[in-house]
C-alpha cells in the first residue's frame, strides 16, 4: 500500500470521533430520505397492486331504483369496459354492549361466484352462503373496534325490520379502505362499518328483486371517466341518480389519496430539508477538516506531490467519511423505512406489502452526499494548495491582528484574558463563527419543523371543535324532513339545545373548474355551528349568497363577488312528498340538468377560515327557496347534558328516520388518531433523525475547533494553565456560537415550518402555522444538550491532552 | 578542490527581494540578493536570526514566491515557473530539510520517506536512505515516539532519498548534540560528494562553516560576506 494511503486510513482512525460525527450528520439525512421515499413507494405500489388484484372499480355511481336491463344498456357507454350492480343500503345497527348510536352500510355480493370489482381480502372465516338471509361479513375495523369474533351476532334495522345478523367472516376491501359515514370528516370504525350480505335477500328487503341502486364500472385503456360519468349520469337521472363519480371522488380513495399526498410532502419536503442539511454540515464540517491538514498539505506539495495528487488523497478521505455515513444511512433507512411501512399498512389495513427502495432513490441519495462532500474538500483543498508550501507550513496566521470591537469600545478591562482571547477568536475568523453558527442554526430549525405540527394540530382541534363545530352531537336523518322534527328532538330527557340543517350534495362549477362537496345550509344565528372568518370572528351569514371555506375558494379560483353554479346531486322528490309541499309543475332539476344551462347561481359573499374539511354555507332558508322546497331540514346538530348522553344515544337508536349521528368527542378522537398515525409518528421519527444531526453538528464543530487549536491550548497548558482554563476558551466560543445559533435557528425553523404547512394544505385539512413556546424551547432542549455532551466529551480529551507529543509534533 | 565553477552553474539568483506585507508593517526579508550557486558545491549560510536565511532557501527551493528579482534553476526561470512547474521541479530535482522537521505525523519514519520516494525517480529504498542516517533500529517508529534528533534525521532520509540534485538543508543539526550533529554532517558530506549533490545548509554554528567550499553571511536581507574555505575540513573532524 502506498505511503500516502496509509495515512488516509490512519487519518481517518485517528479523527474517528469527527469521522463519526460527520457521518452521523449523514446518517440522518440520508436514512431519512430512504425511509420517507422508501415507505411512500412501497405504500403507492401497494394501493396499486391491492387495487388491481381485488378490482377495485373505475366509476360508481348510486341511485334509488333501477332495473336489471338498465345495465345491459350502460355497458354500451363509449369507454365502458365491464358494469356490475349491486344493492346498498344504509342501516342502523344495534351493537350488543355498545351505547352509542351505530350505523352501517350493508352491500350486497353476488350470488354467484366473486364480485366483478370490489372483490374482498378475506382475512376470517369464508363467504356468506348466498341462501342465508342473516349471514354477514364485516370489514376488520369495525370487528376490532369491537372486538368481534366470528359466529357473534349484531343486529340491524333493516327497512324498518329488526333483524339479528351472523358475522361468519372478516374481510378487507379497496372500496372502504376507509369507512366514512357520509357527512362525517374521519372514519369512526365504532359507529359506521361495512358488511356484506347475500344479494338475495337484501334485494328482497328493499324491494330491489331485479333491481339495483348501486353501479360501478370499470373503463376500456383510453376512455375519459369525465365523459363516461356525463354518460351514465344521463342513464341514471330518470332513476334517481345521485351523480356519478370516478374514482377521485369515491370517498375511500379520496381520503387514501388525500393522506398518501400528505405523506408525499413529508416523505419529499422532510428529506430535501434533512439531506439538505445534512449535505451543507457535511460540506463545512470536511471543509474545516481539510483546514487543519493544511501544514501536511504543504509538506506533500514541497516534496513535489502535484495539485491533482493531493486532492484525490483528500478526495479519498472525504468519500470514505461519505461512505460510511451512505452505507449506515441506506442500512438505518430501510430499517426505518420498513418498520414505518408496517405501521402504515397496519394503519391502513392493507392485506400484504411490497417494500420496495428504488434504485433511484439510493442513488439521488448518494449522488447529493457525494456531491456536498466532494465540493467541501475539493474548495478546501484548492484554498490550501493556493499557498506557497512555504507559509502553509506555518500555522495559519491571521494577517490582520486588531482590537475587538469590545476592546476598541474599550471594555476589555471588563474581561479577563480568556474571555478576550475567545472574542478575538471569533472576531478574527468571522467566516468560520459564521458558518458554525449556520451549522448549528439549521440543525436547530430542522428539530423545530419535525417538531411542531402537534402544536398546530392542537391548534387546529381548537378552533374546529371549541369554536366552529361546537355541538355534542350531529344526526343525519334517512331522508329530508320537516323542520317540525326538531321538535320531537329537542323534546328528548338530555337534549339541552337543537338546531335543523340542510345539507345537500352538490357539484360547484366555476369557470372550467368543478368541487363536489355538500352545501350546509345552517341556521344564520346558529349557537352549535358557527362559521368563522380568518381572524376566527363568528361570521353572520348574508340572507342570500354562500360563504366557502377559504381553501375551497381557492380550489374554483373564485373572489368574493363571483358566481358559483350549484349542480345538486340529489333527487329530491321525496322531499316534497315528506314535507308535504309542492314544486311547481314547471320547473324540473332534472330538465335542468338535461339542458346543461347553469342549474343555480349563487353569490360568493365571503370566505371561511376553516382548517377541516372543504364546506359551503348558506342560510339554511336560503337552501330551501334555492332548492325549492320548504322549511326543511336532514340533520340538526344537538347540545346535550352530558349525564344524559347514553339516554339520549338510545332514544335516537330508536328513531327510524335517525340514520346516522357523529359523537363530536368521537369524531375529536378520531382525528387525534388519524393524525398521530399518520403525521405524528412521521414527525417522532424525523424529530429523533433531527436531533442526530443537532448532535453532529455540534460535536464535529467543538472537535474540529480542539483539532485546530490543539497546539495552542497545549502551549497554554505548558505556560502554565489549568484544564479548566483552557476548556473555558475552547468551550467558551462553542458556548457563545451555539447561543448565537439559537435566535437564528428559530427564524429558520420558522420559516421552514411555513414553508411545510404551505405544501401540506390538502381538502382533508390546512395545518396552520402554529409555533407553540414548547416547539422552541423543545429545539433549544435539543441543541443544548447535544452542546453540553460535545461539550463534556472535548472536556475529557482537553484533560488527556499530550502535551509533549503536541509540541514535539508539527501537526 | 575547486572544480565547482569549471562544472557550471546551478543557481543564479540576482536582486532577489522578499518583503512580507504585514497591513501597517511591512518586513524586509531579502533586499536584493545576488548569488550564484555552482554545481557539486557545498555552500553554508550563516546570519543572525530573522536575517532571511530560510526565506532565501525557500525561495530557491521553489517553495515561495520572491516579491522581486529572479532566480534561474540551470536553465530555467524559476521566479517565473508555473504553479505545476514548480511542483516538477521540487518532484524531480530538490531535497528538503525542513527547520521544523516536518514529517507527517501519521506516518511513520520509514513511510515519511517512502511517500517521496514512491514519486521520485530512481530514488533509494527508505531503508537505504534510514541506514544512511543510522536509523536502522526506529524505521516504524511514528514521529511522535522519535526525539528531535532522529526526526531530523528522519528528515534527512527523506530529502536525500530521491538523489536530488540540490539539497537544501535548514538548521539540520540545530536540535542535535555535536556526536549526532556530526553524524548528520557526514552523510550530508557524504551525499554531496558520491552523489555530487549541490548543498545548501543554513546554520547558527559558525564550527559547520569549516566544512562548506563557500560560506555566505547574511545579516538583515542582504549578503554581507562571501568566502571561499581554502581547505575543507571533513565533517569527521569538526567540533563544537
Ligand atoms: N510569513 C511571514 N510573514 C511575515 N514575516 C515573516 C514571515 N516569514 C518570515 N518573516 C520575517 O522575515 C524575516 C526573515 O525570516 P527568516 O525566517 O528568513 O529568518 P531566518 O534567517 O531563517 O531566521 P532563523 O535563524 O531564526 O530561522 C524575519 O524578520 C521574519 O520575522
Ligand atoms: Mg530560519
Amino acid at each position: 500500500m502506498r505511503a500516502l494511503d496509509k495515512k488516509l486510513l490512519r487519518d481517518v482512525m485517528r479523527l474517528r470521533g469527527v469521522v463519526l460525527a460527520i457521518a452521523l450528520v449523514l446518517v440522518g439525512g440520508v436514512s431519512t430520505f430512504i425511509m420517507s421515499l422508501s415507505t411512500y413507494d412501497s405504500l403507492l405500489l401497494t394501493q396499486a397492486k391491492y387495487y388491481r388484484d381485488y378490482r377495485f372499480a373505475q366509476v360508481f355511481a348510486s341511485l334509488k331504483r333501477a332495473p336489471e336491463t338498465l345495465a345491459r344498456r350502460i355497458v354500451h357507454i363509449q369507454g365502458v369496459d365491464k358494469v356490475e350492480t349491486r344493492v346498498v343500503a344504509a342501516v342502523n345497527l344495534d351493537i350488543p354492549g355498545f351505547g352509542d348510536p351505530a350505523s352501517g352500510q350493508l352491500v350486497s355480493v353476488p350470488d354467484r361466484g366473486e364480485p366483478v370489482f370490489n372483490g374482498v381480502y378475506l382475512r376470517r372465516g369464508r363467504m356468506v352462503d348466498p341462501a342465508s338471509d342473516d349471514e354477514v361479513v364485516i370489514s376488520e375495523s369495525f370487528a376490532n373496534a369491537h372486538g368481534f369474533e366470528l359466529g357473534d351476532t349484531l343486529s340491524a334495522t333493516i327497512n324498518g325490520r329488526r333483524k339479528e345478523l351472523t358475522i361468519v367472516g372478516i374481510v378487507l376491501s379497496p372500496e372502504y379502505i376507509y369507512e366514512i359515514q357520509p357527512g362525517a370528516v374521519f372514519p369512526d370504525y365504532q359507529r359506521f362499518g361495512i358488511l356484506w350480505m347475500a344479494r338475495a335477500p337484501l334485494a328482497a328487503a328493499y324491494d330491489m328483486e331485479g333491481a339495483f341502486n348501486d353501479i360501478a364500472l370499470s373503463l376500456t385503456a383510453n376512455a375519459n371517466v369525465d365523459d363516461v360519468v356525463d354518460r351514465l349520469d344521463e342513464f341514471l337521472r330518470p332513476y334517481g341518480g345521485r351523480g356519478a363519480y370516478g374514482r377521485e371522488d369515491q370517498l375511500s380513495h379520496k381520503f387514501l389519496a388525500e393522506e398518501f399526498n400528505q405523506l408525499e410532502t413529508m416523505a419529499t419536503v422532510f428529506p430535501m430539508i434533512f439531506l439538505g442539511v445534512a449535505a451543507f454540515l457535511l460540506n463545512v464540517v470536511i471543509g474545516r477538516l481539510i483546514n487543519t491538514e493544511r501544514d501536511q498539505i504543504a509538506i506533500l506539495k514541497a516534496f513535489g506531490y502535484t495539485n491533482a495528487e493531493i486532492g484525490w488523497h483528500y478526495t479519498k478521505l472525504a468519500l470514505m467519511i461519505v461512505a460510511i455515513g451512505l452505507v449506515g444511512g441506506v442500512v438505518v433507512g430501510i430499517f426505518l423505512g420498513k418498520g414505518m411501512s408496517a405501521v402504515y399498512q397496519d394503519f391502513y389495513r392493507f392485506p400484504f406489502l411490497q417494500y420496495e427502495l428504488k434504485p433511484s432513490v439510493v442513488i439521488n441519495a448518494a449522488l447529493v452526499a457525494v456531491a456536498a462532500g466532494l465540493a467541501g474538500t475539493l474548495f478546501s483543498v484548492a484554498r490550501a494548495v493556493r499557498l506557497p508550501p512555504a507559509e502553509g507550513m506555518r500555522p495559519e496566521t491571521p494577517t490582520e491582528y486588531r482590537a475587538t470591537l469590545v476592546e476598541r469600545v474599550g471594555l476589555q478591562r471588563w474581561f479577563a484574558q480568556p474571555t478576550r482571547m475567545i472574542m478575538r477568536h471569533i472576531e478574527r475568523r468571522p467566516l468560520r463563527a459564521l458558518l458554525t453558527v449556520l451549522g448549528i442554526a439549521s440543525a436547530c430549525g430542522v428539530v423545530m419543523v419535525s417538531n411542531f405540527q402537534e402544536d398546530a394540530i392542537h391548534y387546529m382541534i381548537d378552533v374546529q371543535y371549541g369554536m366552529s363545530s361546537r355541538e355534542d352531537l350531529s344526526v343525519s336523518f334517512v331522508e329530508p324532513t320537516s323542520a317540525r322534527a326538531l321538535h320531537s328532538l329537542q323534546g328528548l330527557t338530555g337534549v339541552a339545545h337543537v338546531e335543523g340543517f340542510r345539507s345537500v350534495p352538490v357539484r360547484l362549477h366555476f369557470e372550467h373548474r368543478s368541487f363536489r362537496t355538500a352545501l350546509q345550509g345552517i341556521e344564520p344565528g346558529g349557537d352549535l355551528h358557527r362559521v368563522l372568518d380568518k381572524d376566527l370572528k363568528r361570521i353572520k351569514l348574508p340572507a342570500a349568497g354562500v360563504v366557502m371555506t377559504d381553501y375551497l375558494a381557492k380550489i374554483l379560483g373564485m373572489r368574493t363577488g363571483d358566481w358559483v353554479t350549484v349542480e345538486v346531486l340529489e333527487d329530491s322528490e321525496p322531499v316534497l312528498r315528506a314535507a308535504g309541499f309542492a314544486r311547481p309543475k314547471t320547473f324540473q332539476f332534472a330538465d335542468v340538468l338535461a339542458a346543461s344551462q347553469p342549474a343555480l347561481r349563487v353569490p360568493l359573499v365571503a370566505t371561511t377560515k376553516q382548517y377541516l374539511g372543504v364546506s359551503a354555507y348558506l342560510q339554511r332558508n336560503a337552501l330551501n327557496r334555492l332548492l325549492e322546497e320548504g322549511n326543511v331540514i336532514n340533520g340538526a346538530y344537538i347540545a346535550t347534558d352530558s349525564r344524559y348522553q347514553s339516554e339520549v344515544y338510545t332514544r335516537l337508536k330508536e328513531m327510524p328516520r335517525v340514520s346516522g349521528t357523529v359523537v363530536r368527542e368521537a369524531a375529536i378522537a378520531q382525528f387525534n388518531q388519524t393524525m398521530e398515525q399518520t403525521i405524528l409518528f412521521f414527525t417522532m421519527v424525523s424529530a429523533t433523525l433531527g436531533a442526530v444531526i443537532a448532535f453532529g453538528v455540534v460535536y464535529n464543530s467543538a472537535r474540529i475547533a480542539l483539532s485546530e487549536r490543539g497546539r495552542e491550548l497545549a502551549s497554554l497548558r505548558v505556560l502554565g494553565f489549568t484544564v479548566g482554563e483552557i476548556a473555558y476558551i475552547l468551550l467558551g466560543e462553542l458556548a457563545v456560537l451555539t447561543l448565537m445559533a439559537l435566535p437564528l435557528g428559530f427564524m429558520f425553523g420558522r420559516a421552514l415550518c411555513a414553508y411545510m404547512v404551505s405544501q401540506f394544505a390538502s381538502d382533508l385539512y390546512r395545518i396552520p402555522l402554529i409555533l407553540e413556546p414548547d416547539a422552541y424551547s423543545f429545539a433549544t432542549v435539543v441543541i443544548l444538550v447535544s452542546a453540553i455532551i460535545s461539550g463534556y466529551l472535548v472536556w475529557r480529551r482537553l484533560c488527556r491532552l499530550d502535551l509533549i507529543a503536541v509540541l514535539k509534533t508539527r501537526e | 578542490m575547486f572544480t565547482t565553477e569549471v562544472n557550471g552553474v546551478v543557481f543564479q539568483a540576482r536582486g532577489l527581494t522578499k518583503v512580507y506585507d504585514m497591513g501597517e508593517v511591512q518586513v524586509h526579508a531579502l533586499r536584493g540578493v545576488d548569488i550564484d550557486l555552482y554545481s557539486g558545491e557545498l555552500l553554508v549560510l550563516l546570519g543572525p536570526s530573522g536575517s532571511g536565511k530560510s526565506t532565501l532557501l525557500n525561495i530557491l527551493g521553489g517553495l515561495d514566491h520572491a516579491t522581486a528579482g529572479h532566480v534561474i534553476y540551470r536553465d530555467r526561470e524559476l521566479t517565473a515557473a508555473s504553479d505545476s512547474e514548480l511542483t516538477e521541479y521540487r518532484r524531480y530535482h530538490v531535497g528538503f530539510v525542513f527547520q521544523f522537521y516536518n514529517l507527517i505525523p501519521s506516518l511513520t519514519a520509514r513511510e515519511n520517506v517512502a511517500a517521496v520516494t514512491e514519486i521520485a525517480r530512481d530514488a533509494m529504498v527508505p531503508e537505504e536512505a534510514l541506514a544512511l542516517v543510522g536509523l536502522g533500529e526506529r524505521i516504524d517508529h511514528f514521529p511522535a515516539q522519535l526525539s528531535g534528533g532522529e526526526q531530523q534525521r528522519v528528515a534527512i532520509a527523506r530529502a536525500i532519498a530521491k538523489r536530488p540534485s540540490v539539497l537544501l538543508c535548514d538548521e539540520p543539526t540545530g536540535a542535535l548534540d555535536s556526536t549526532t550533529g556530526i553524524v548528520v554532517l557526514e552523510v550530508l558530506e557524504r551525499v554531496n560528494r558520491e552523489l555530487g549533490t549541490t548543498t545548501a545548509l543554513i546554520t547558527h554554528n559558525a564550527d559547520i562553516a569549516a566544512m562548506a567550499d563557500r560560506v555566505m553571511r547574511l545579516a538583515d536581507g542582504s549578503i554581507v560576506d562571501v568566502h571561499r574555505n581554502i581547505e575543507k575540513k571533513p565533517a569527521r573532524e569538526l567540533r563544537w
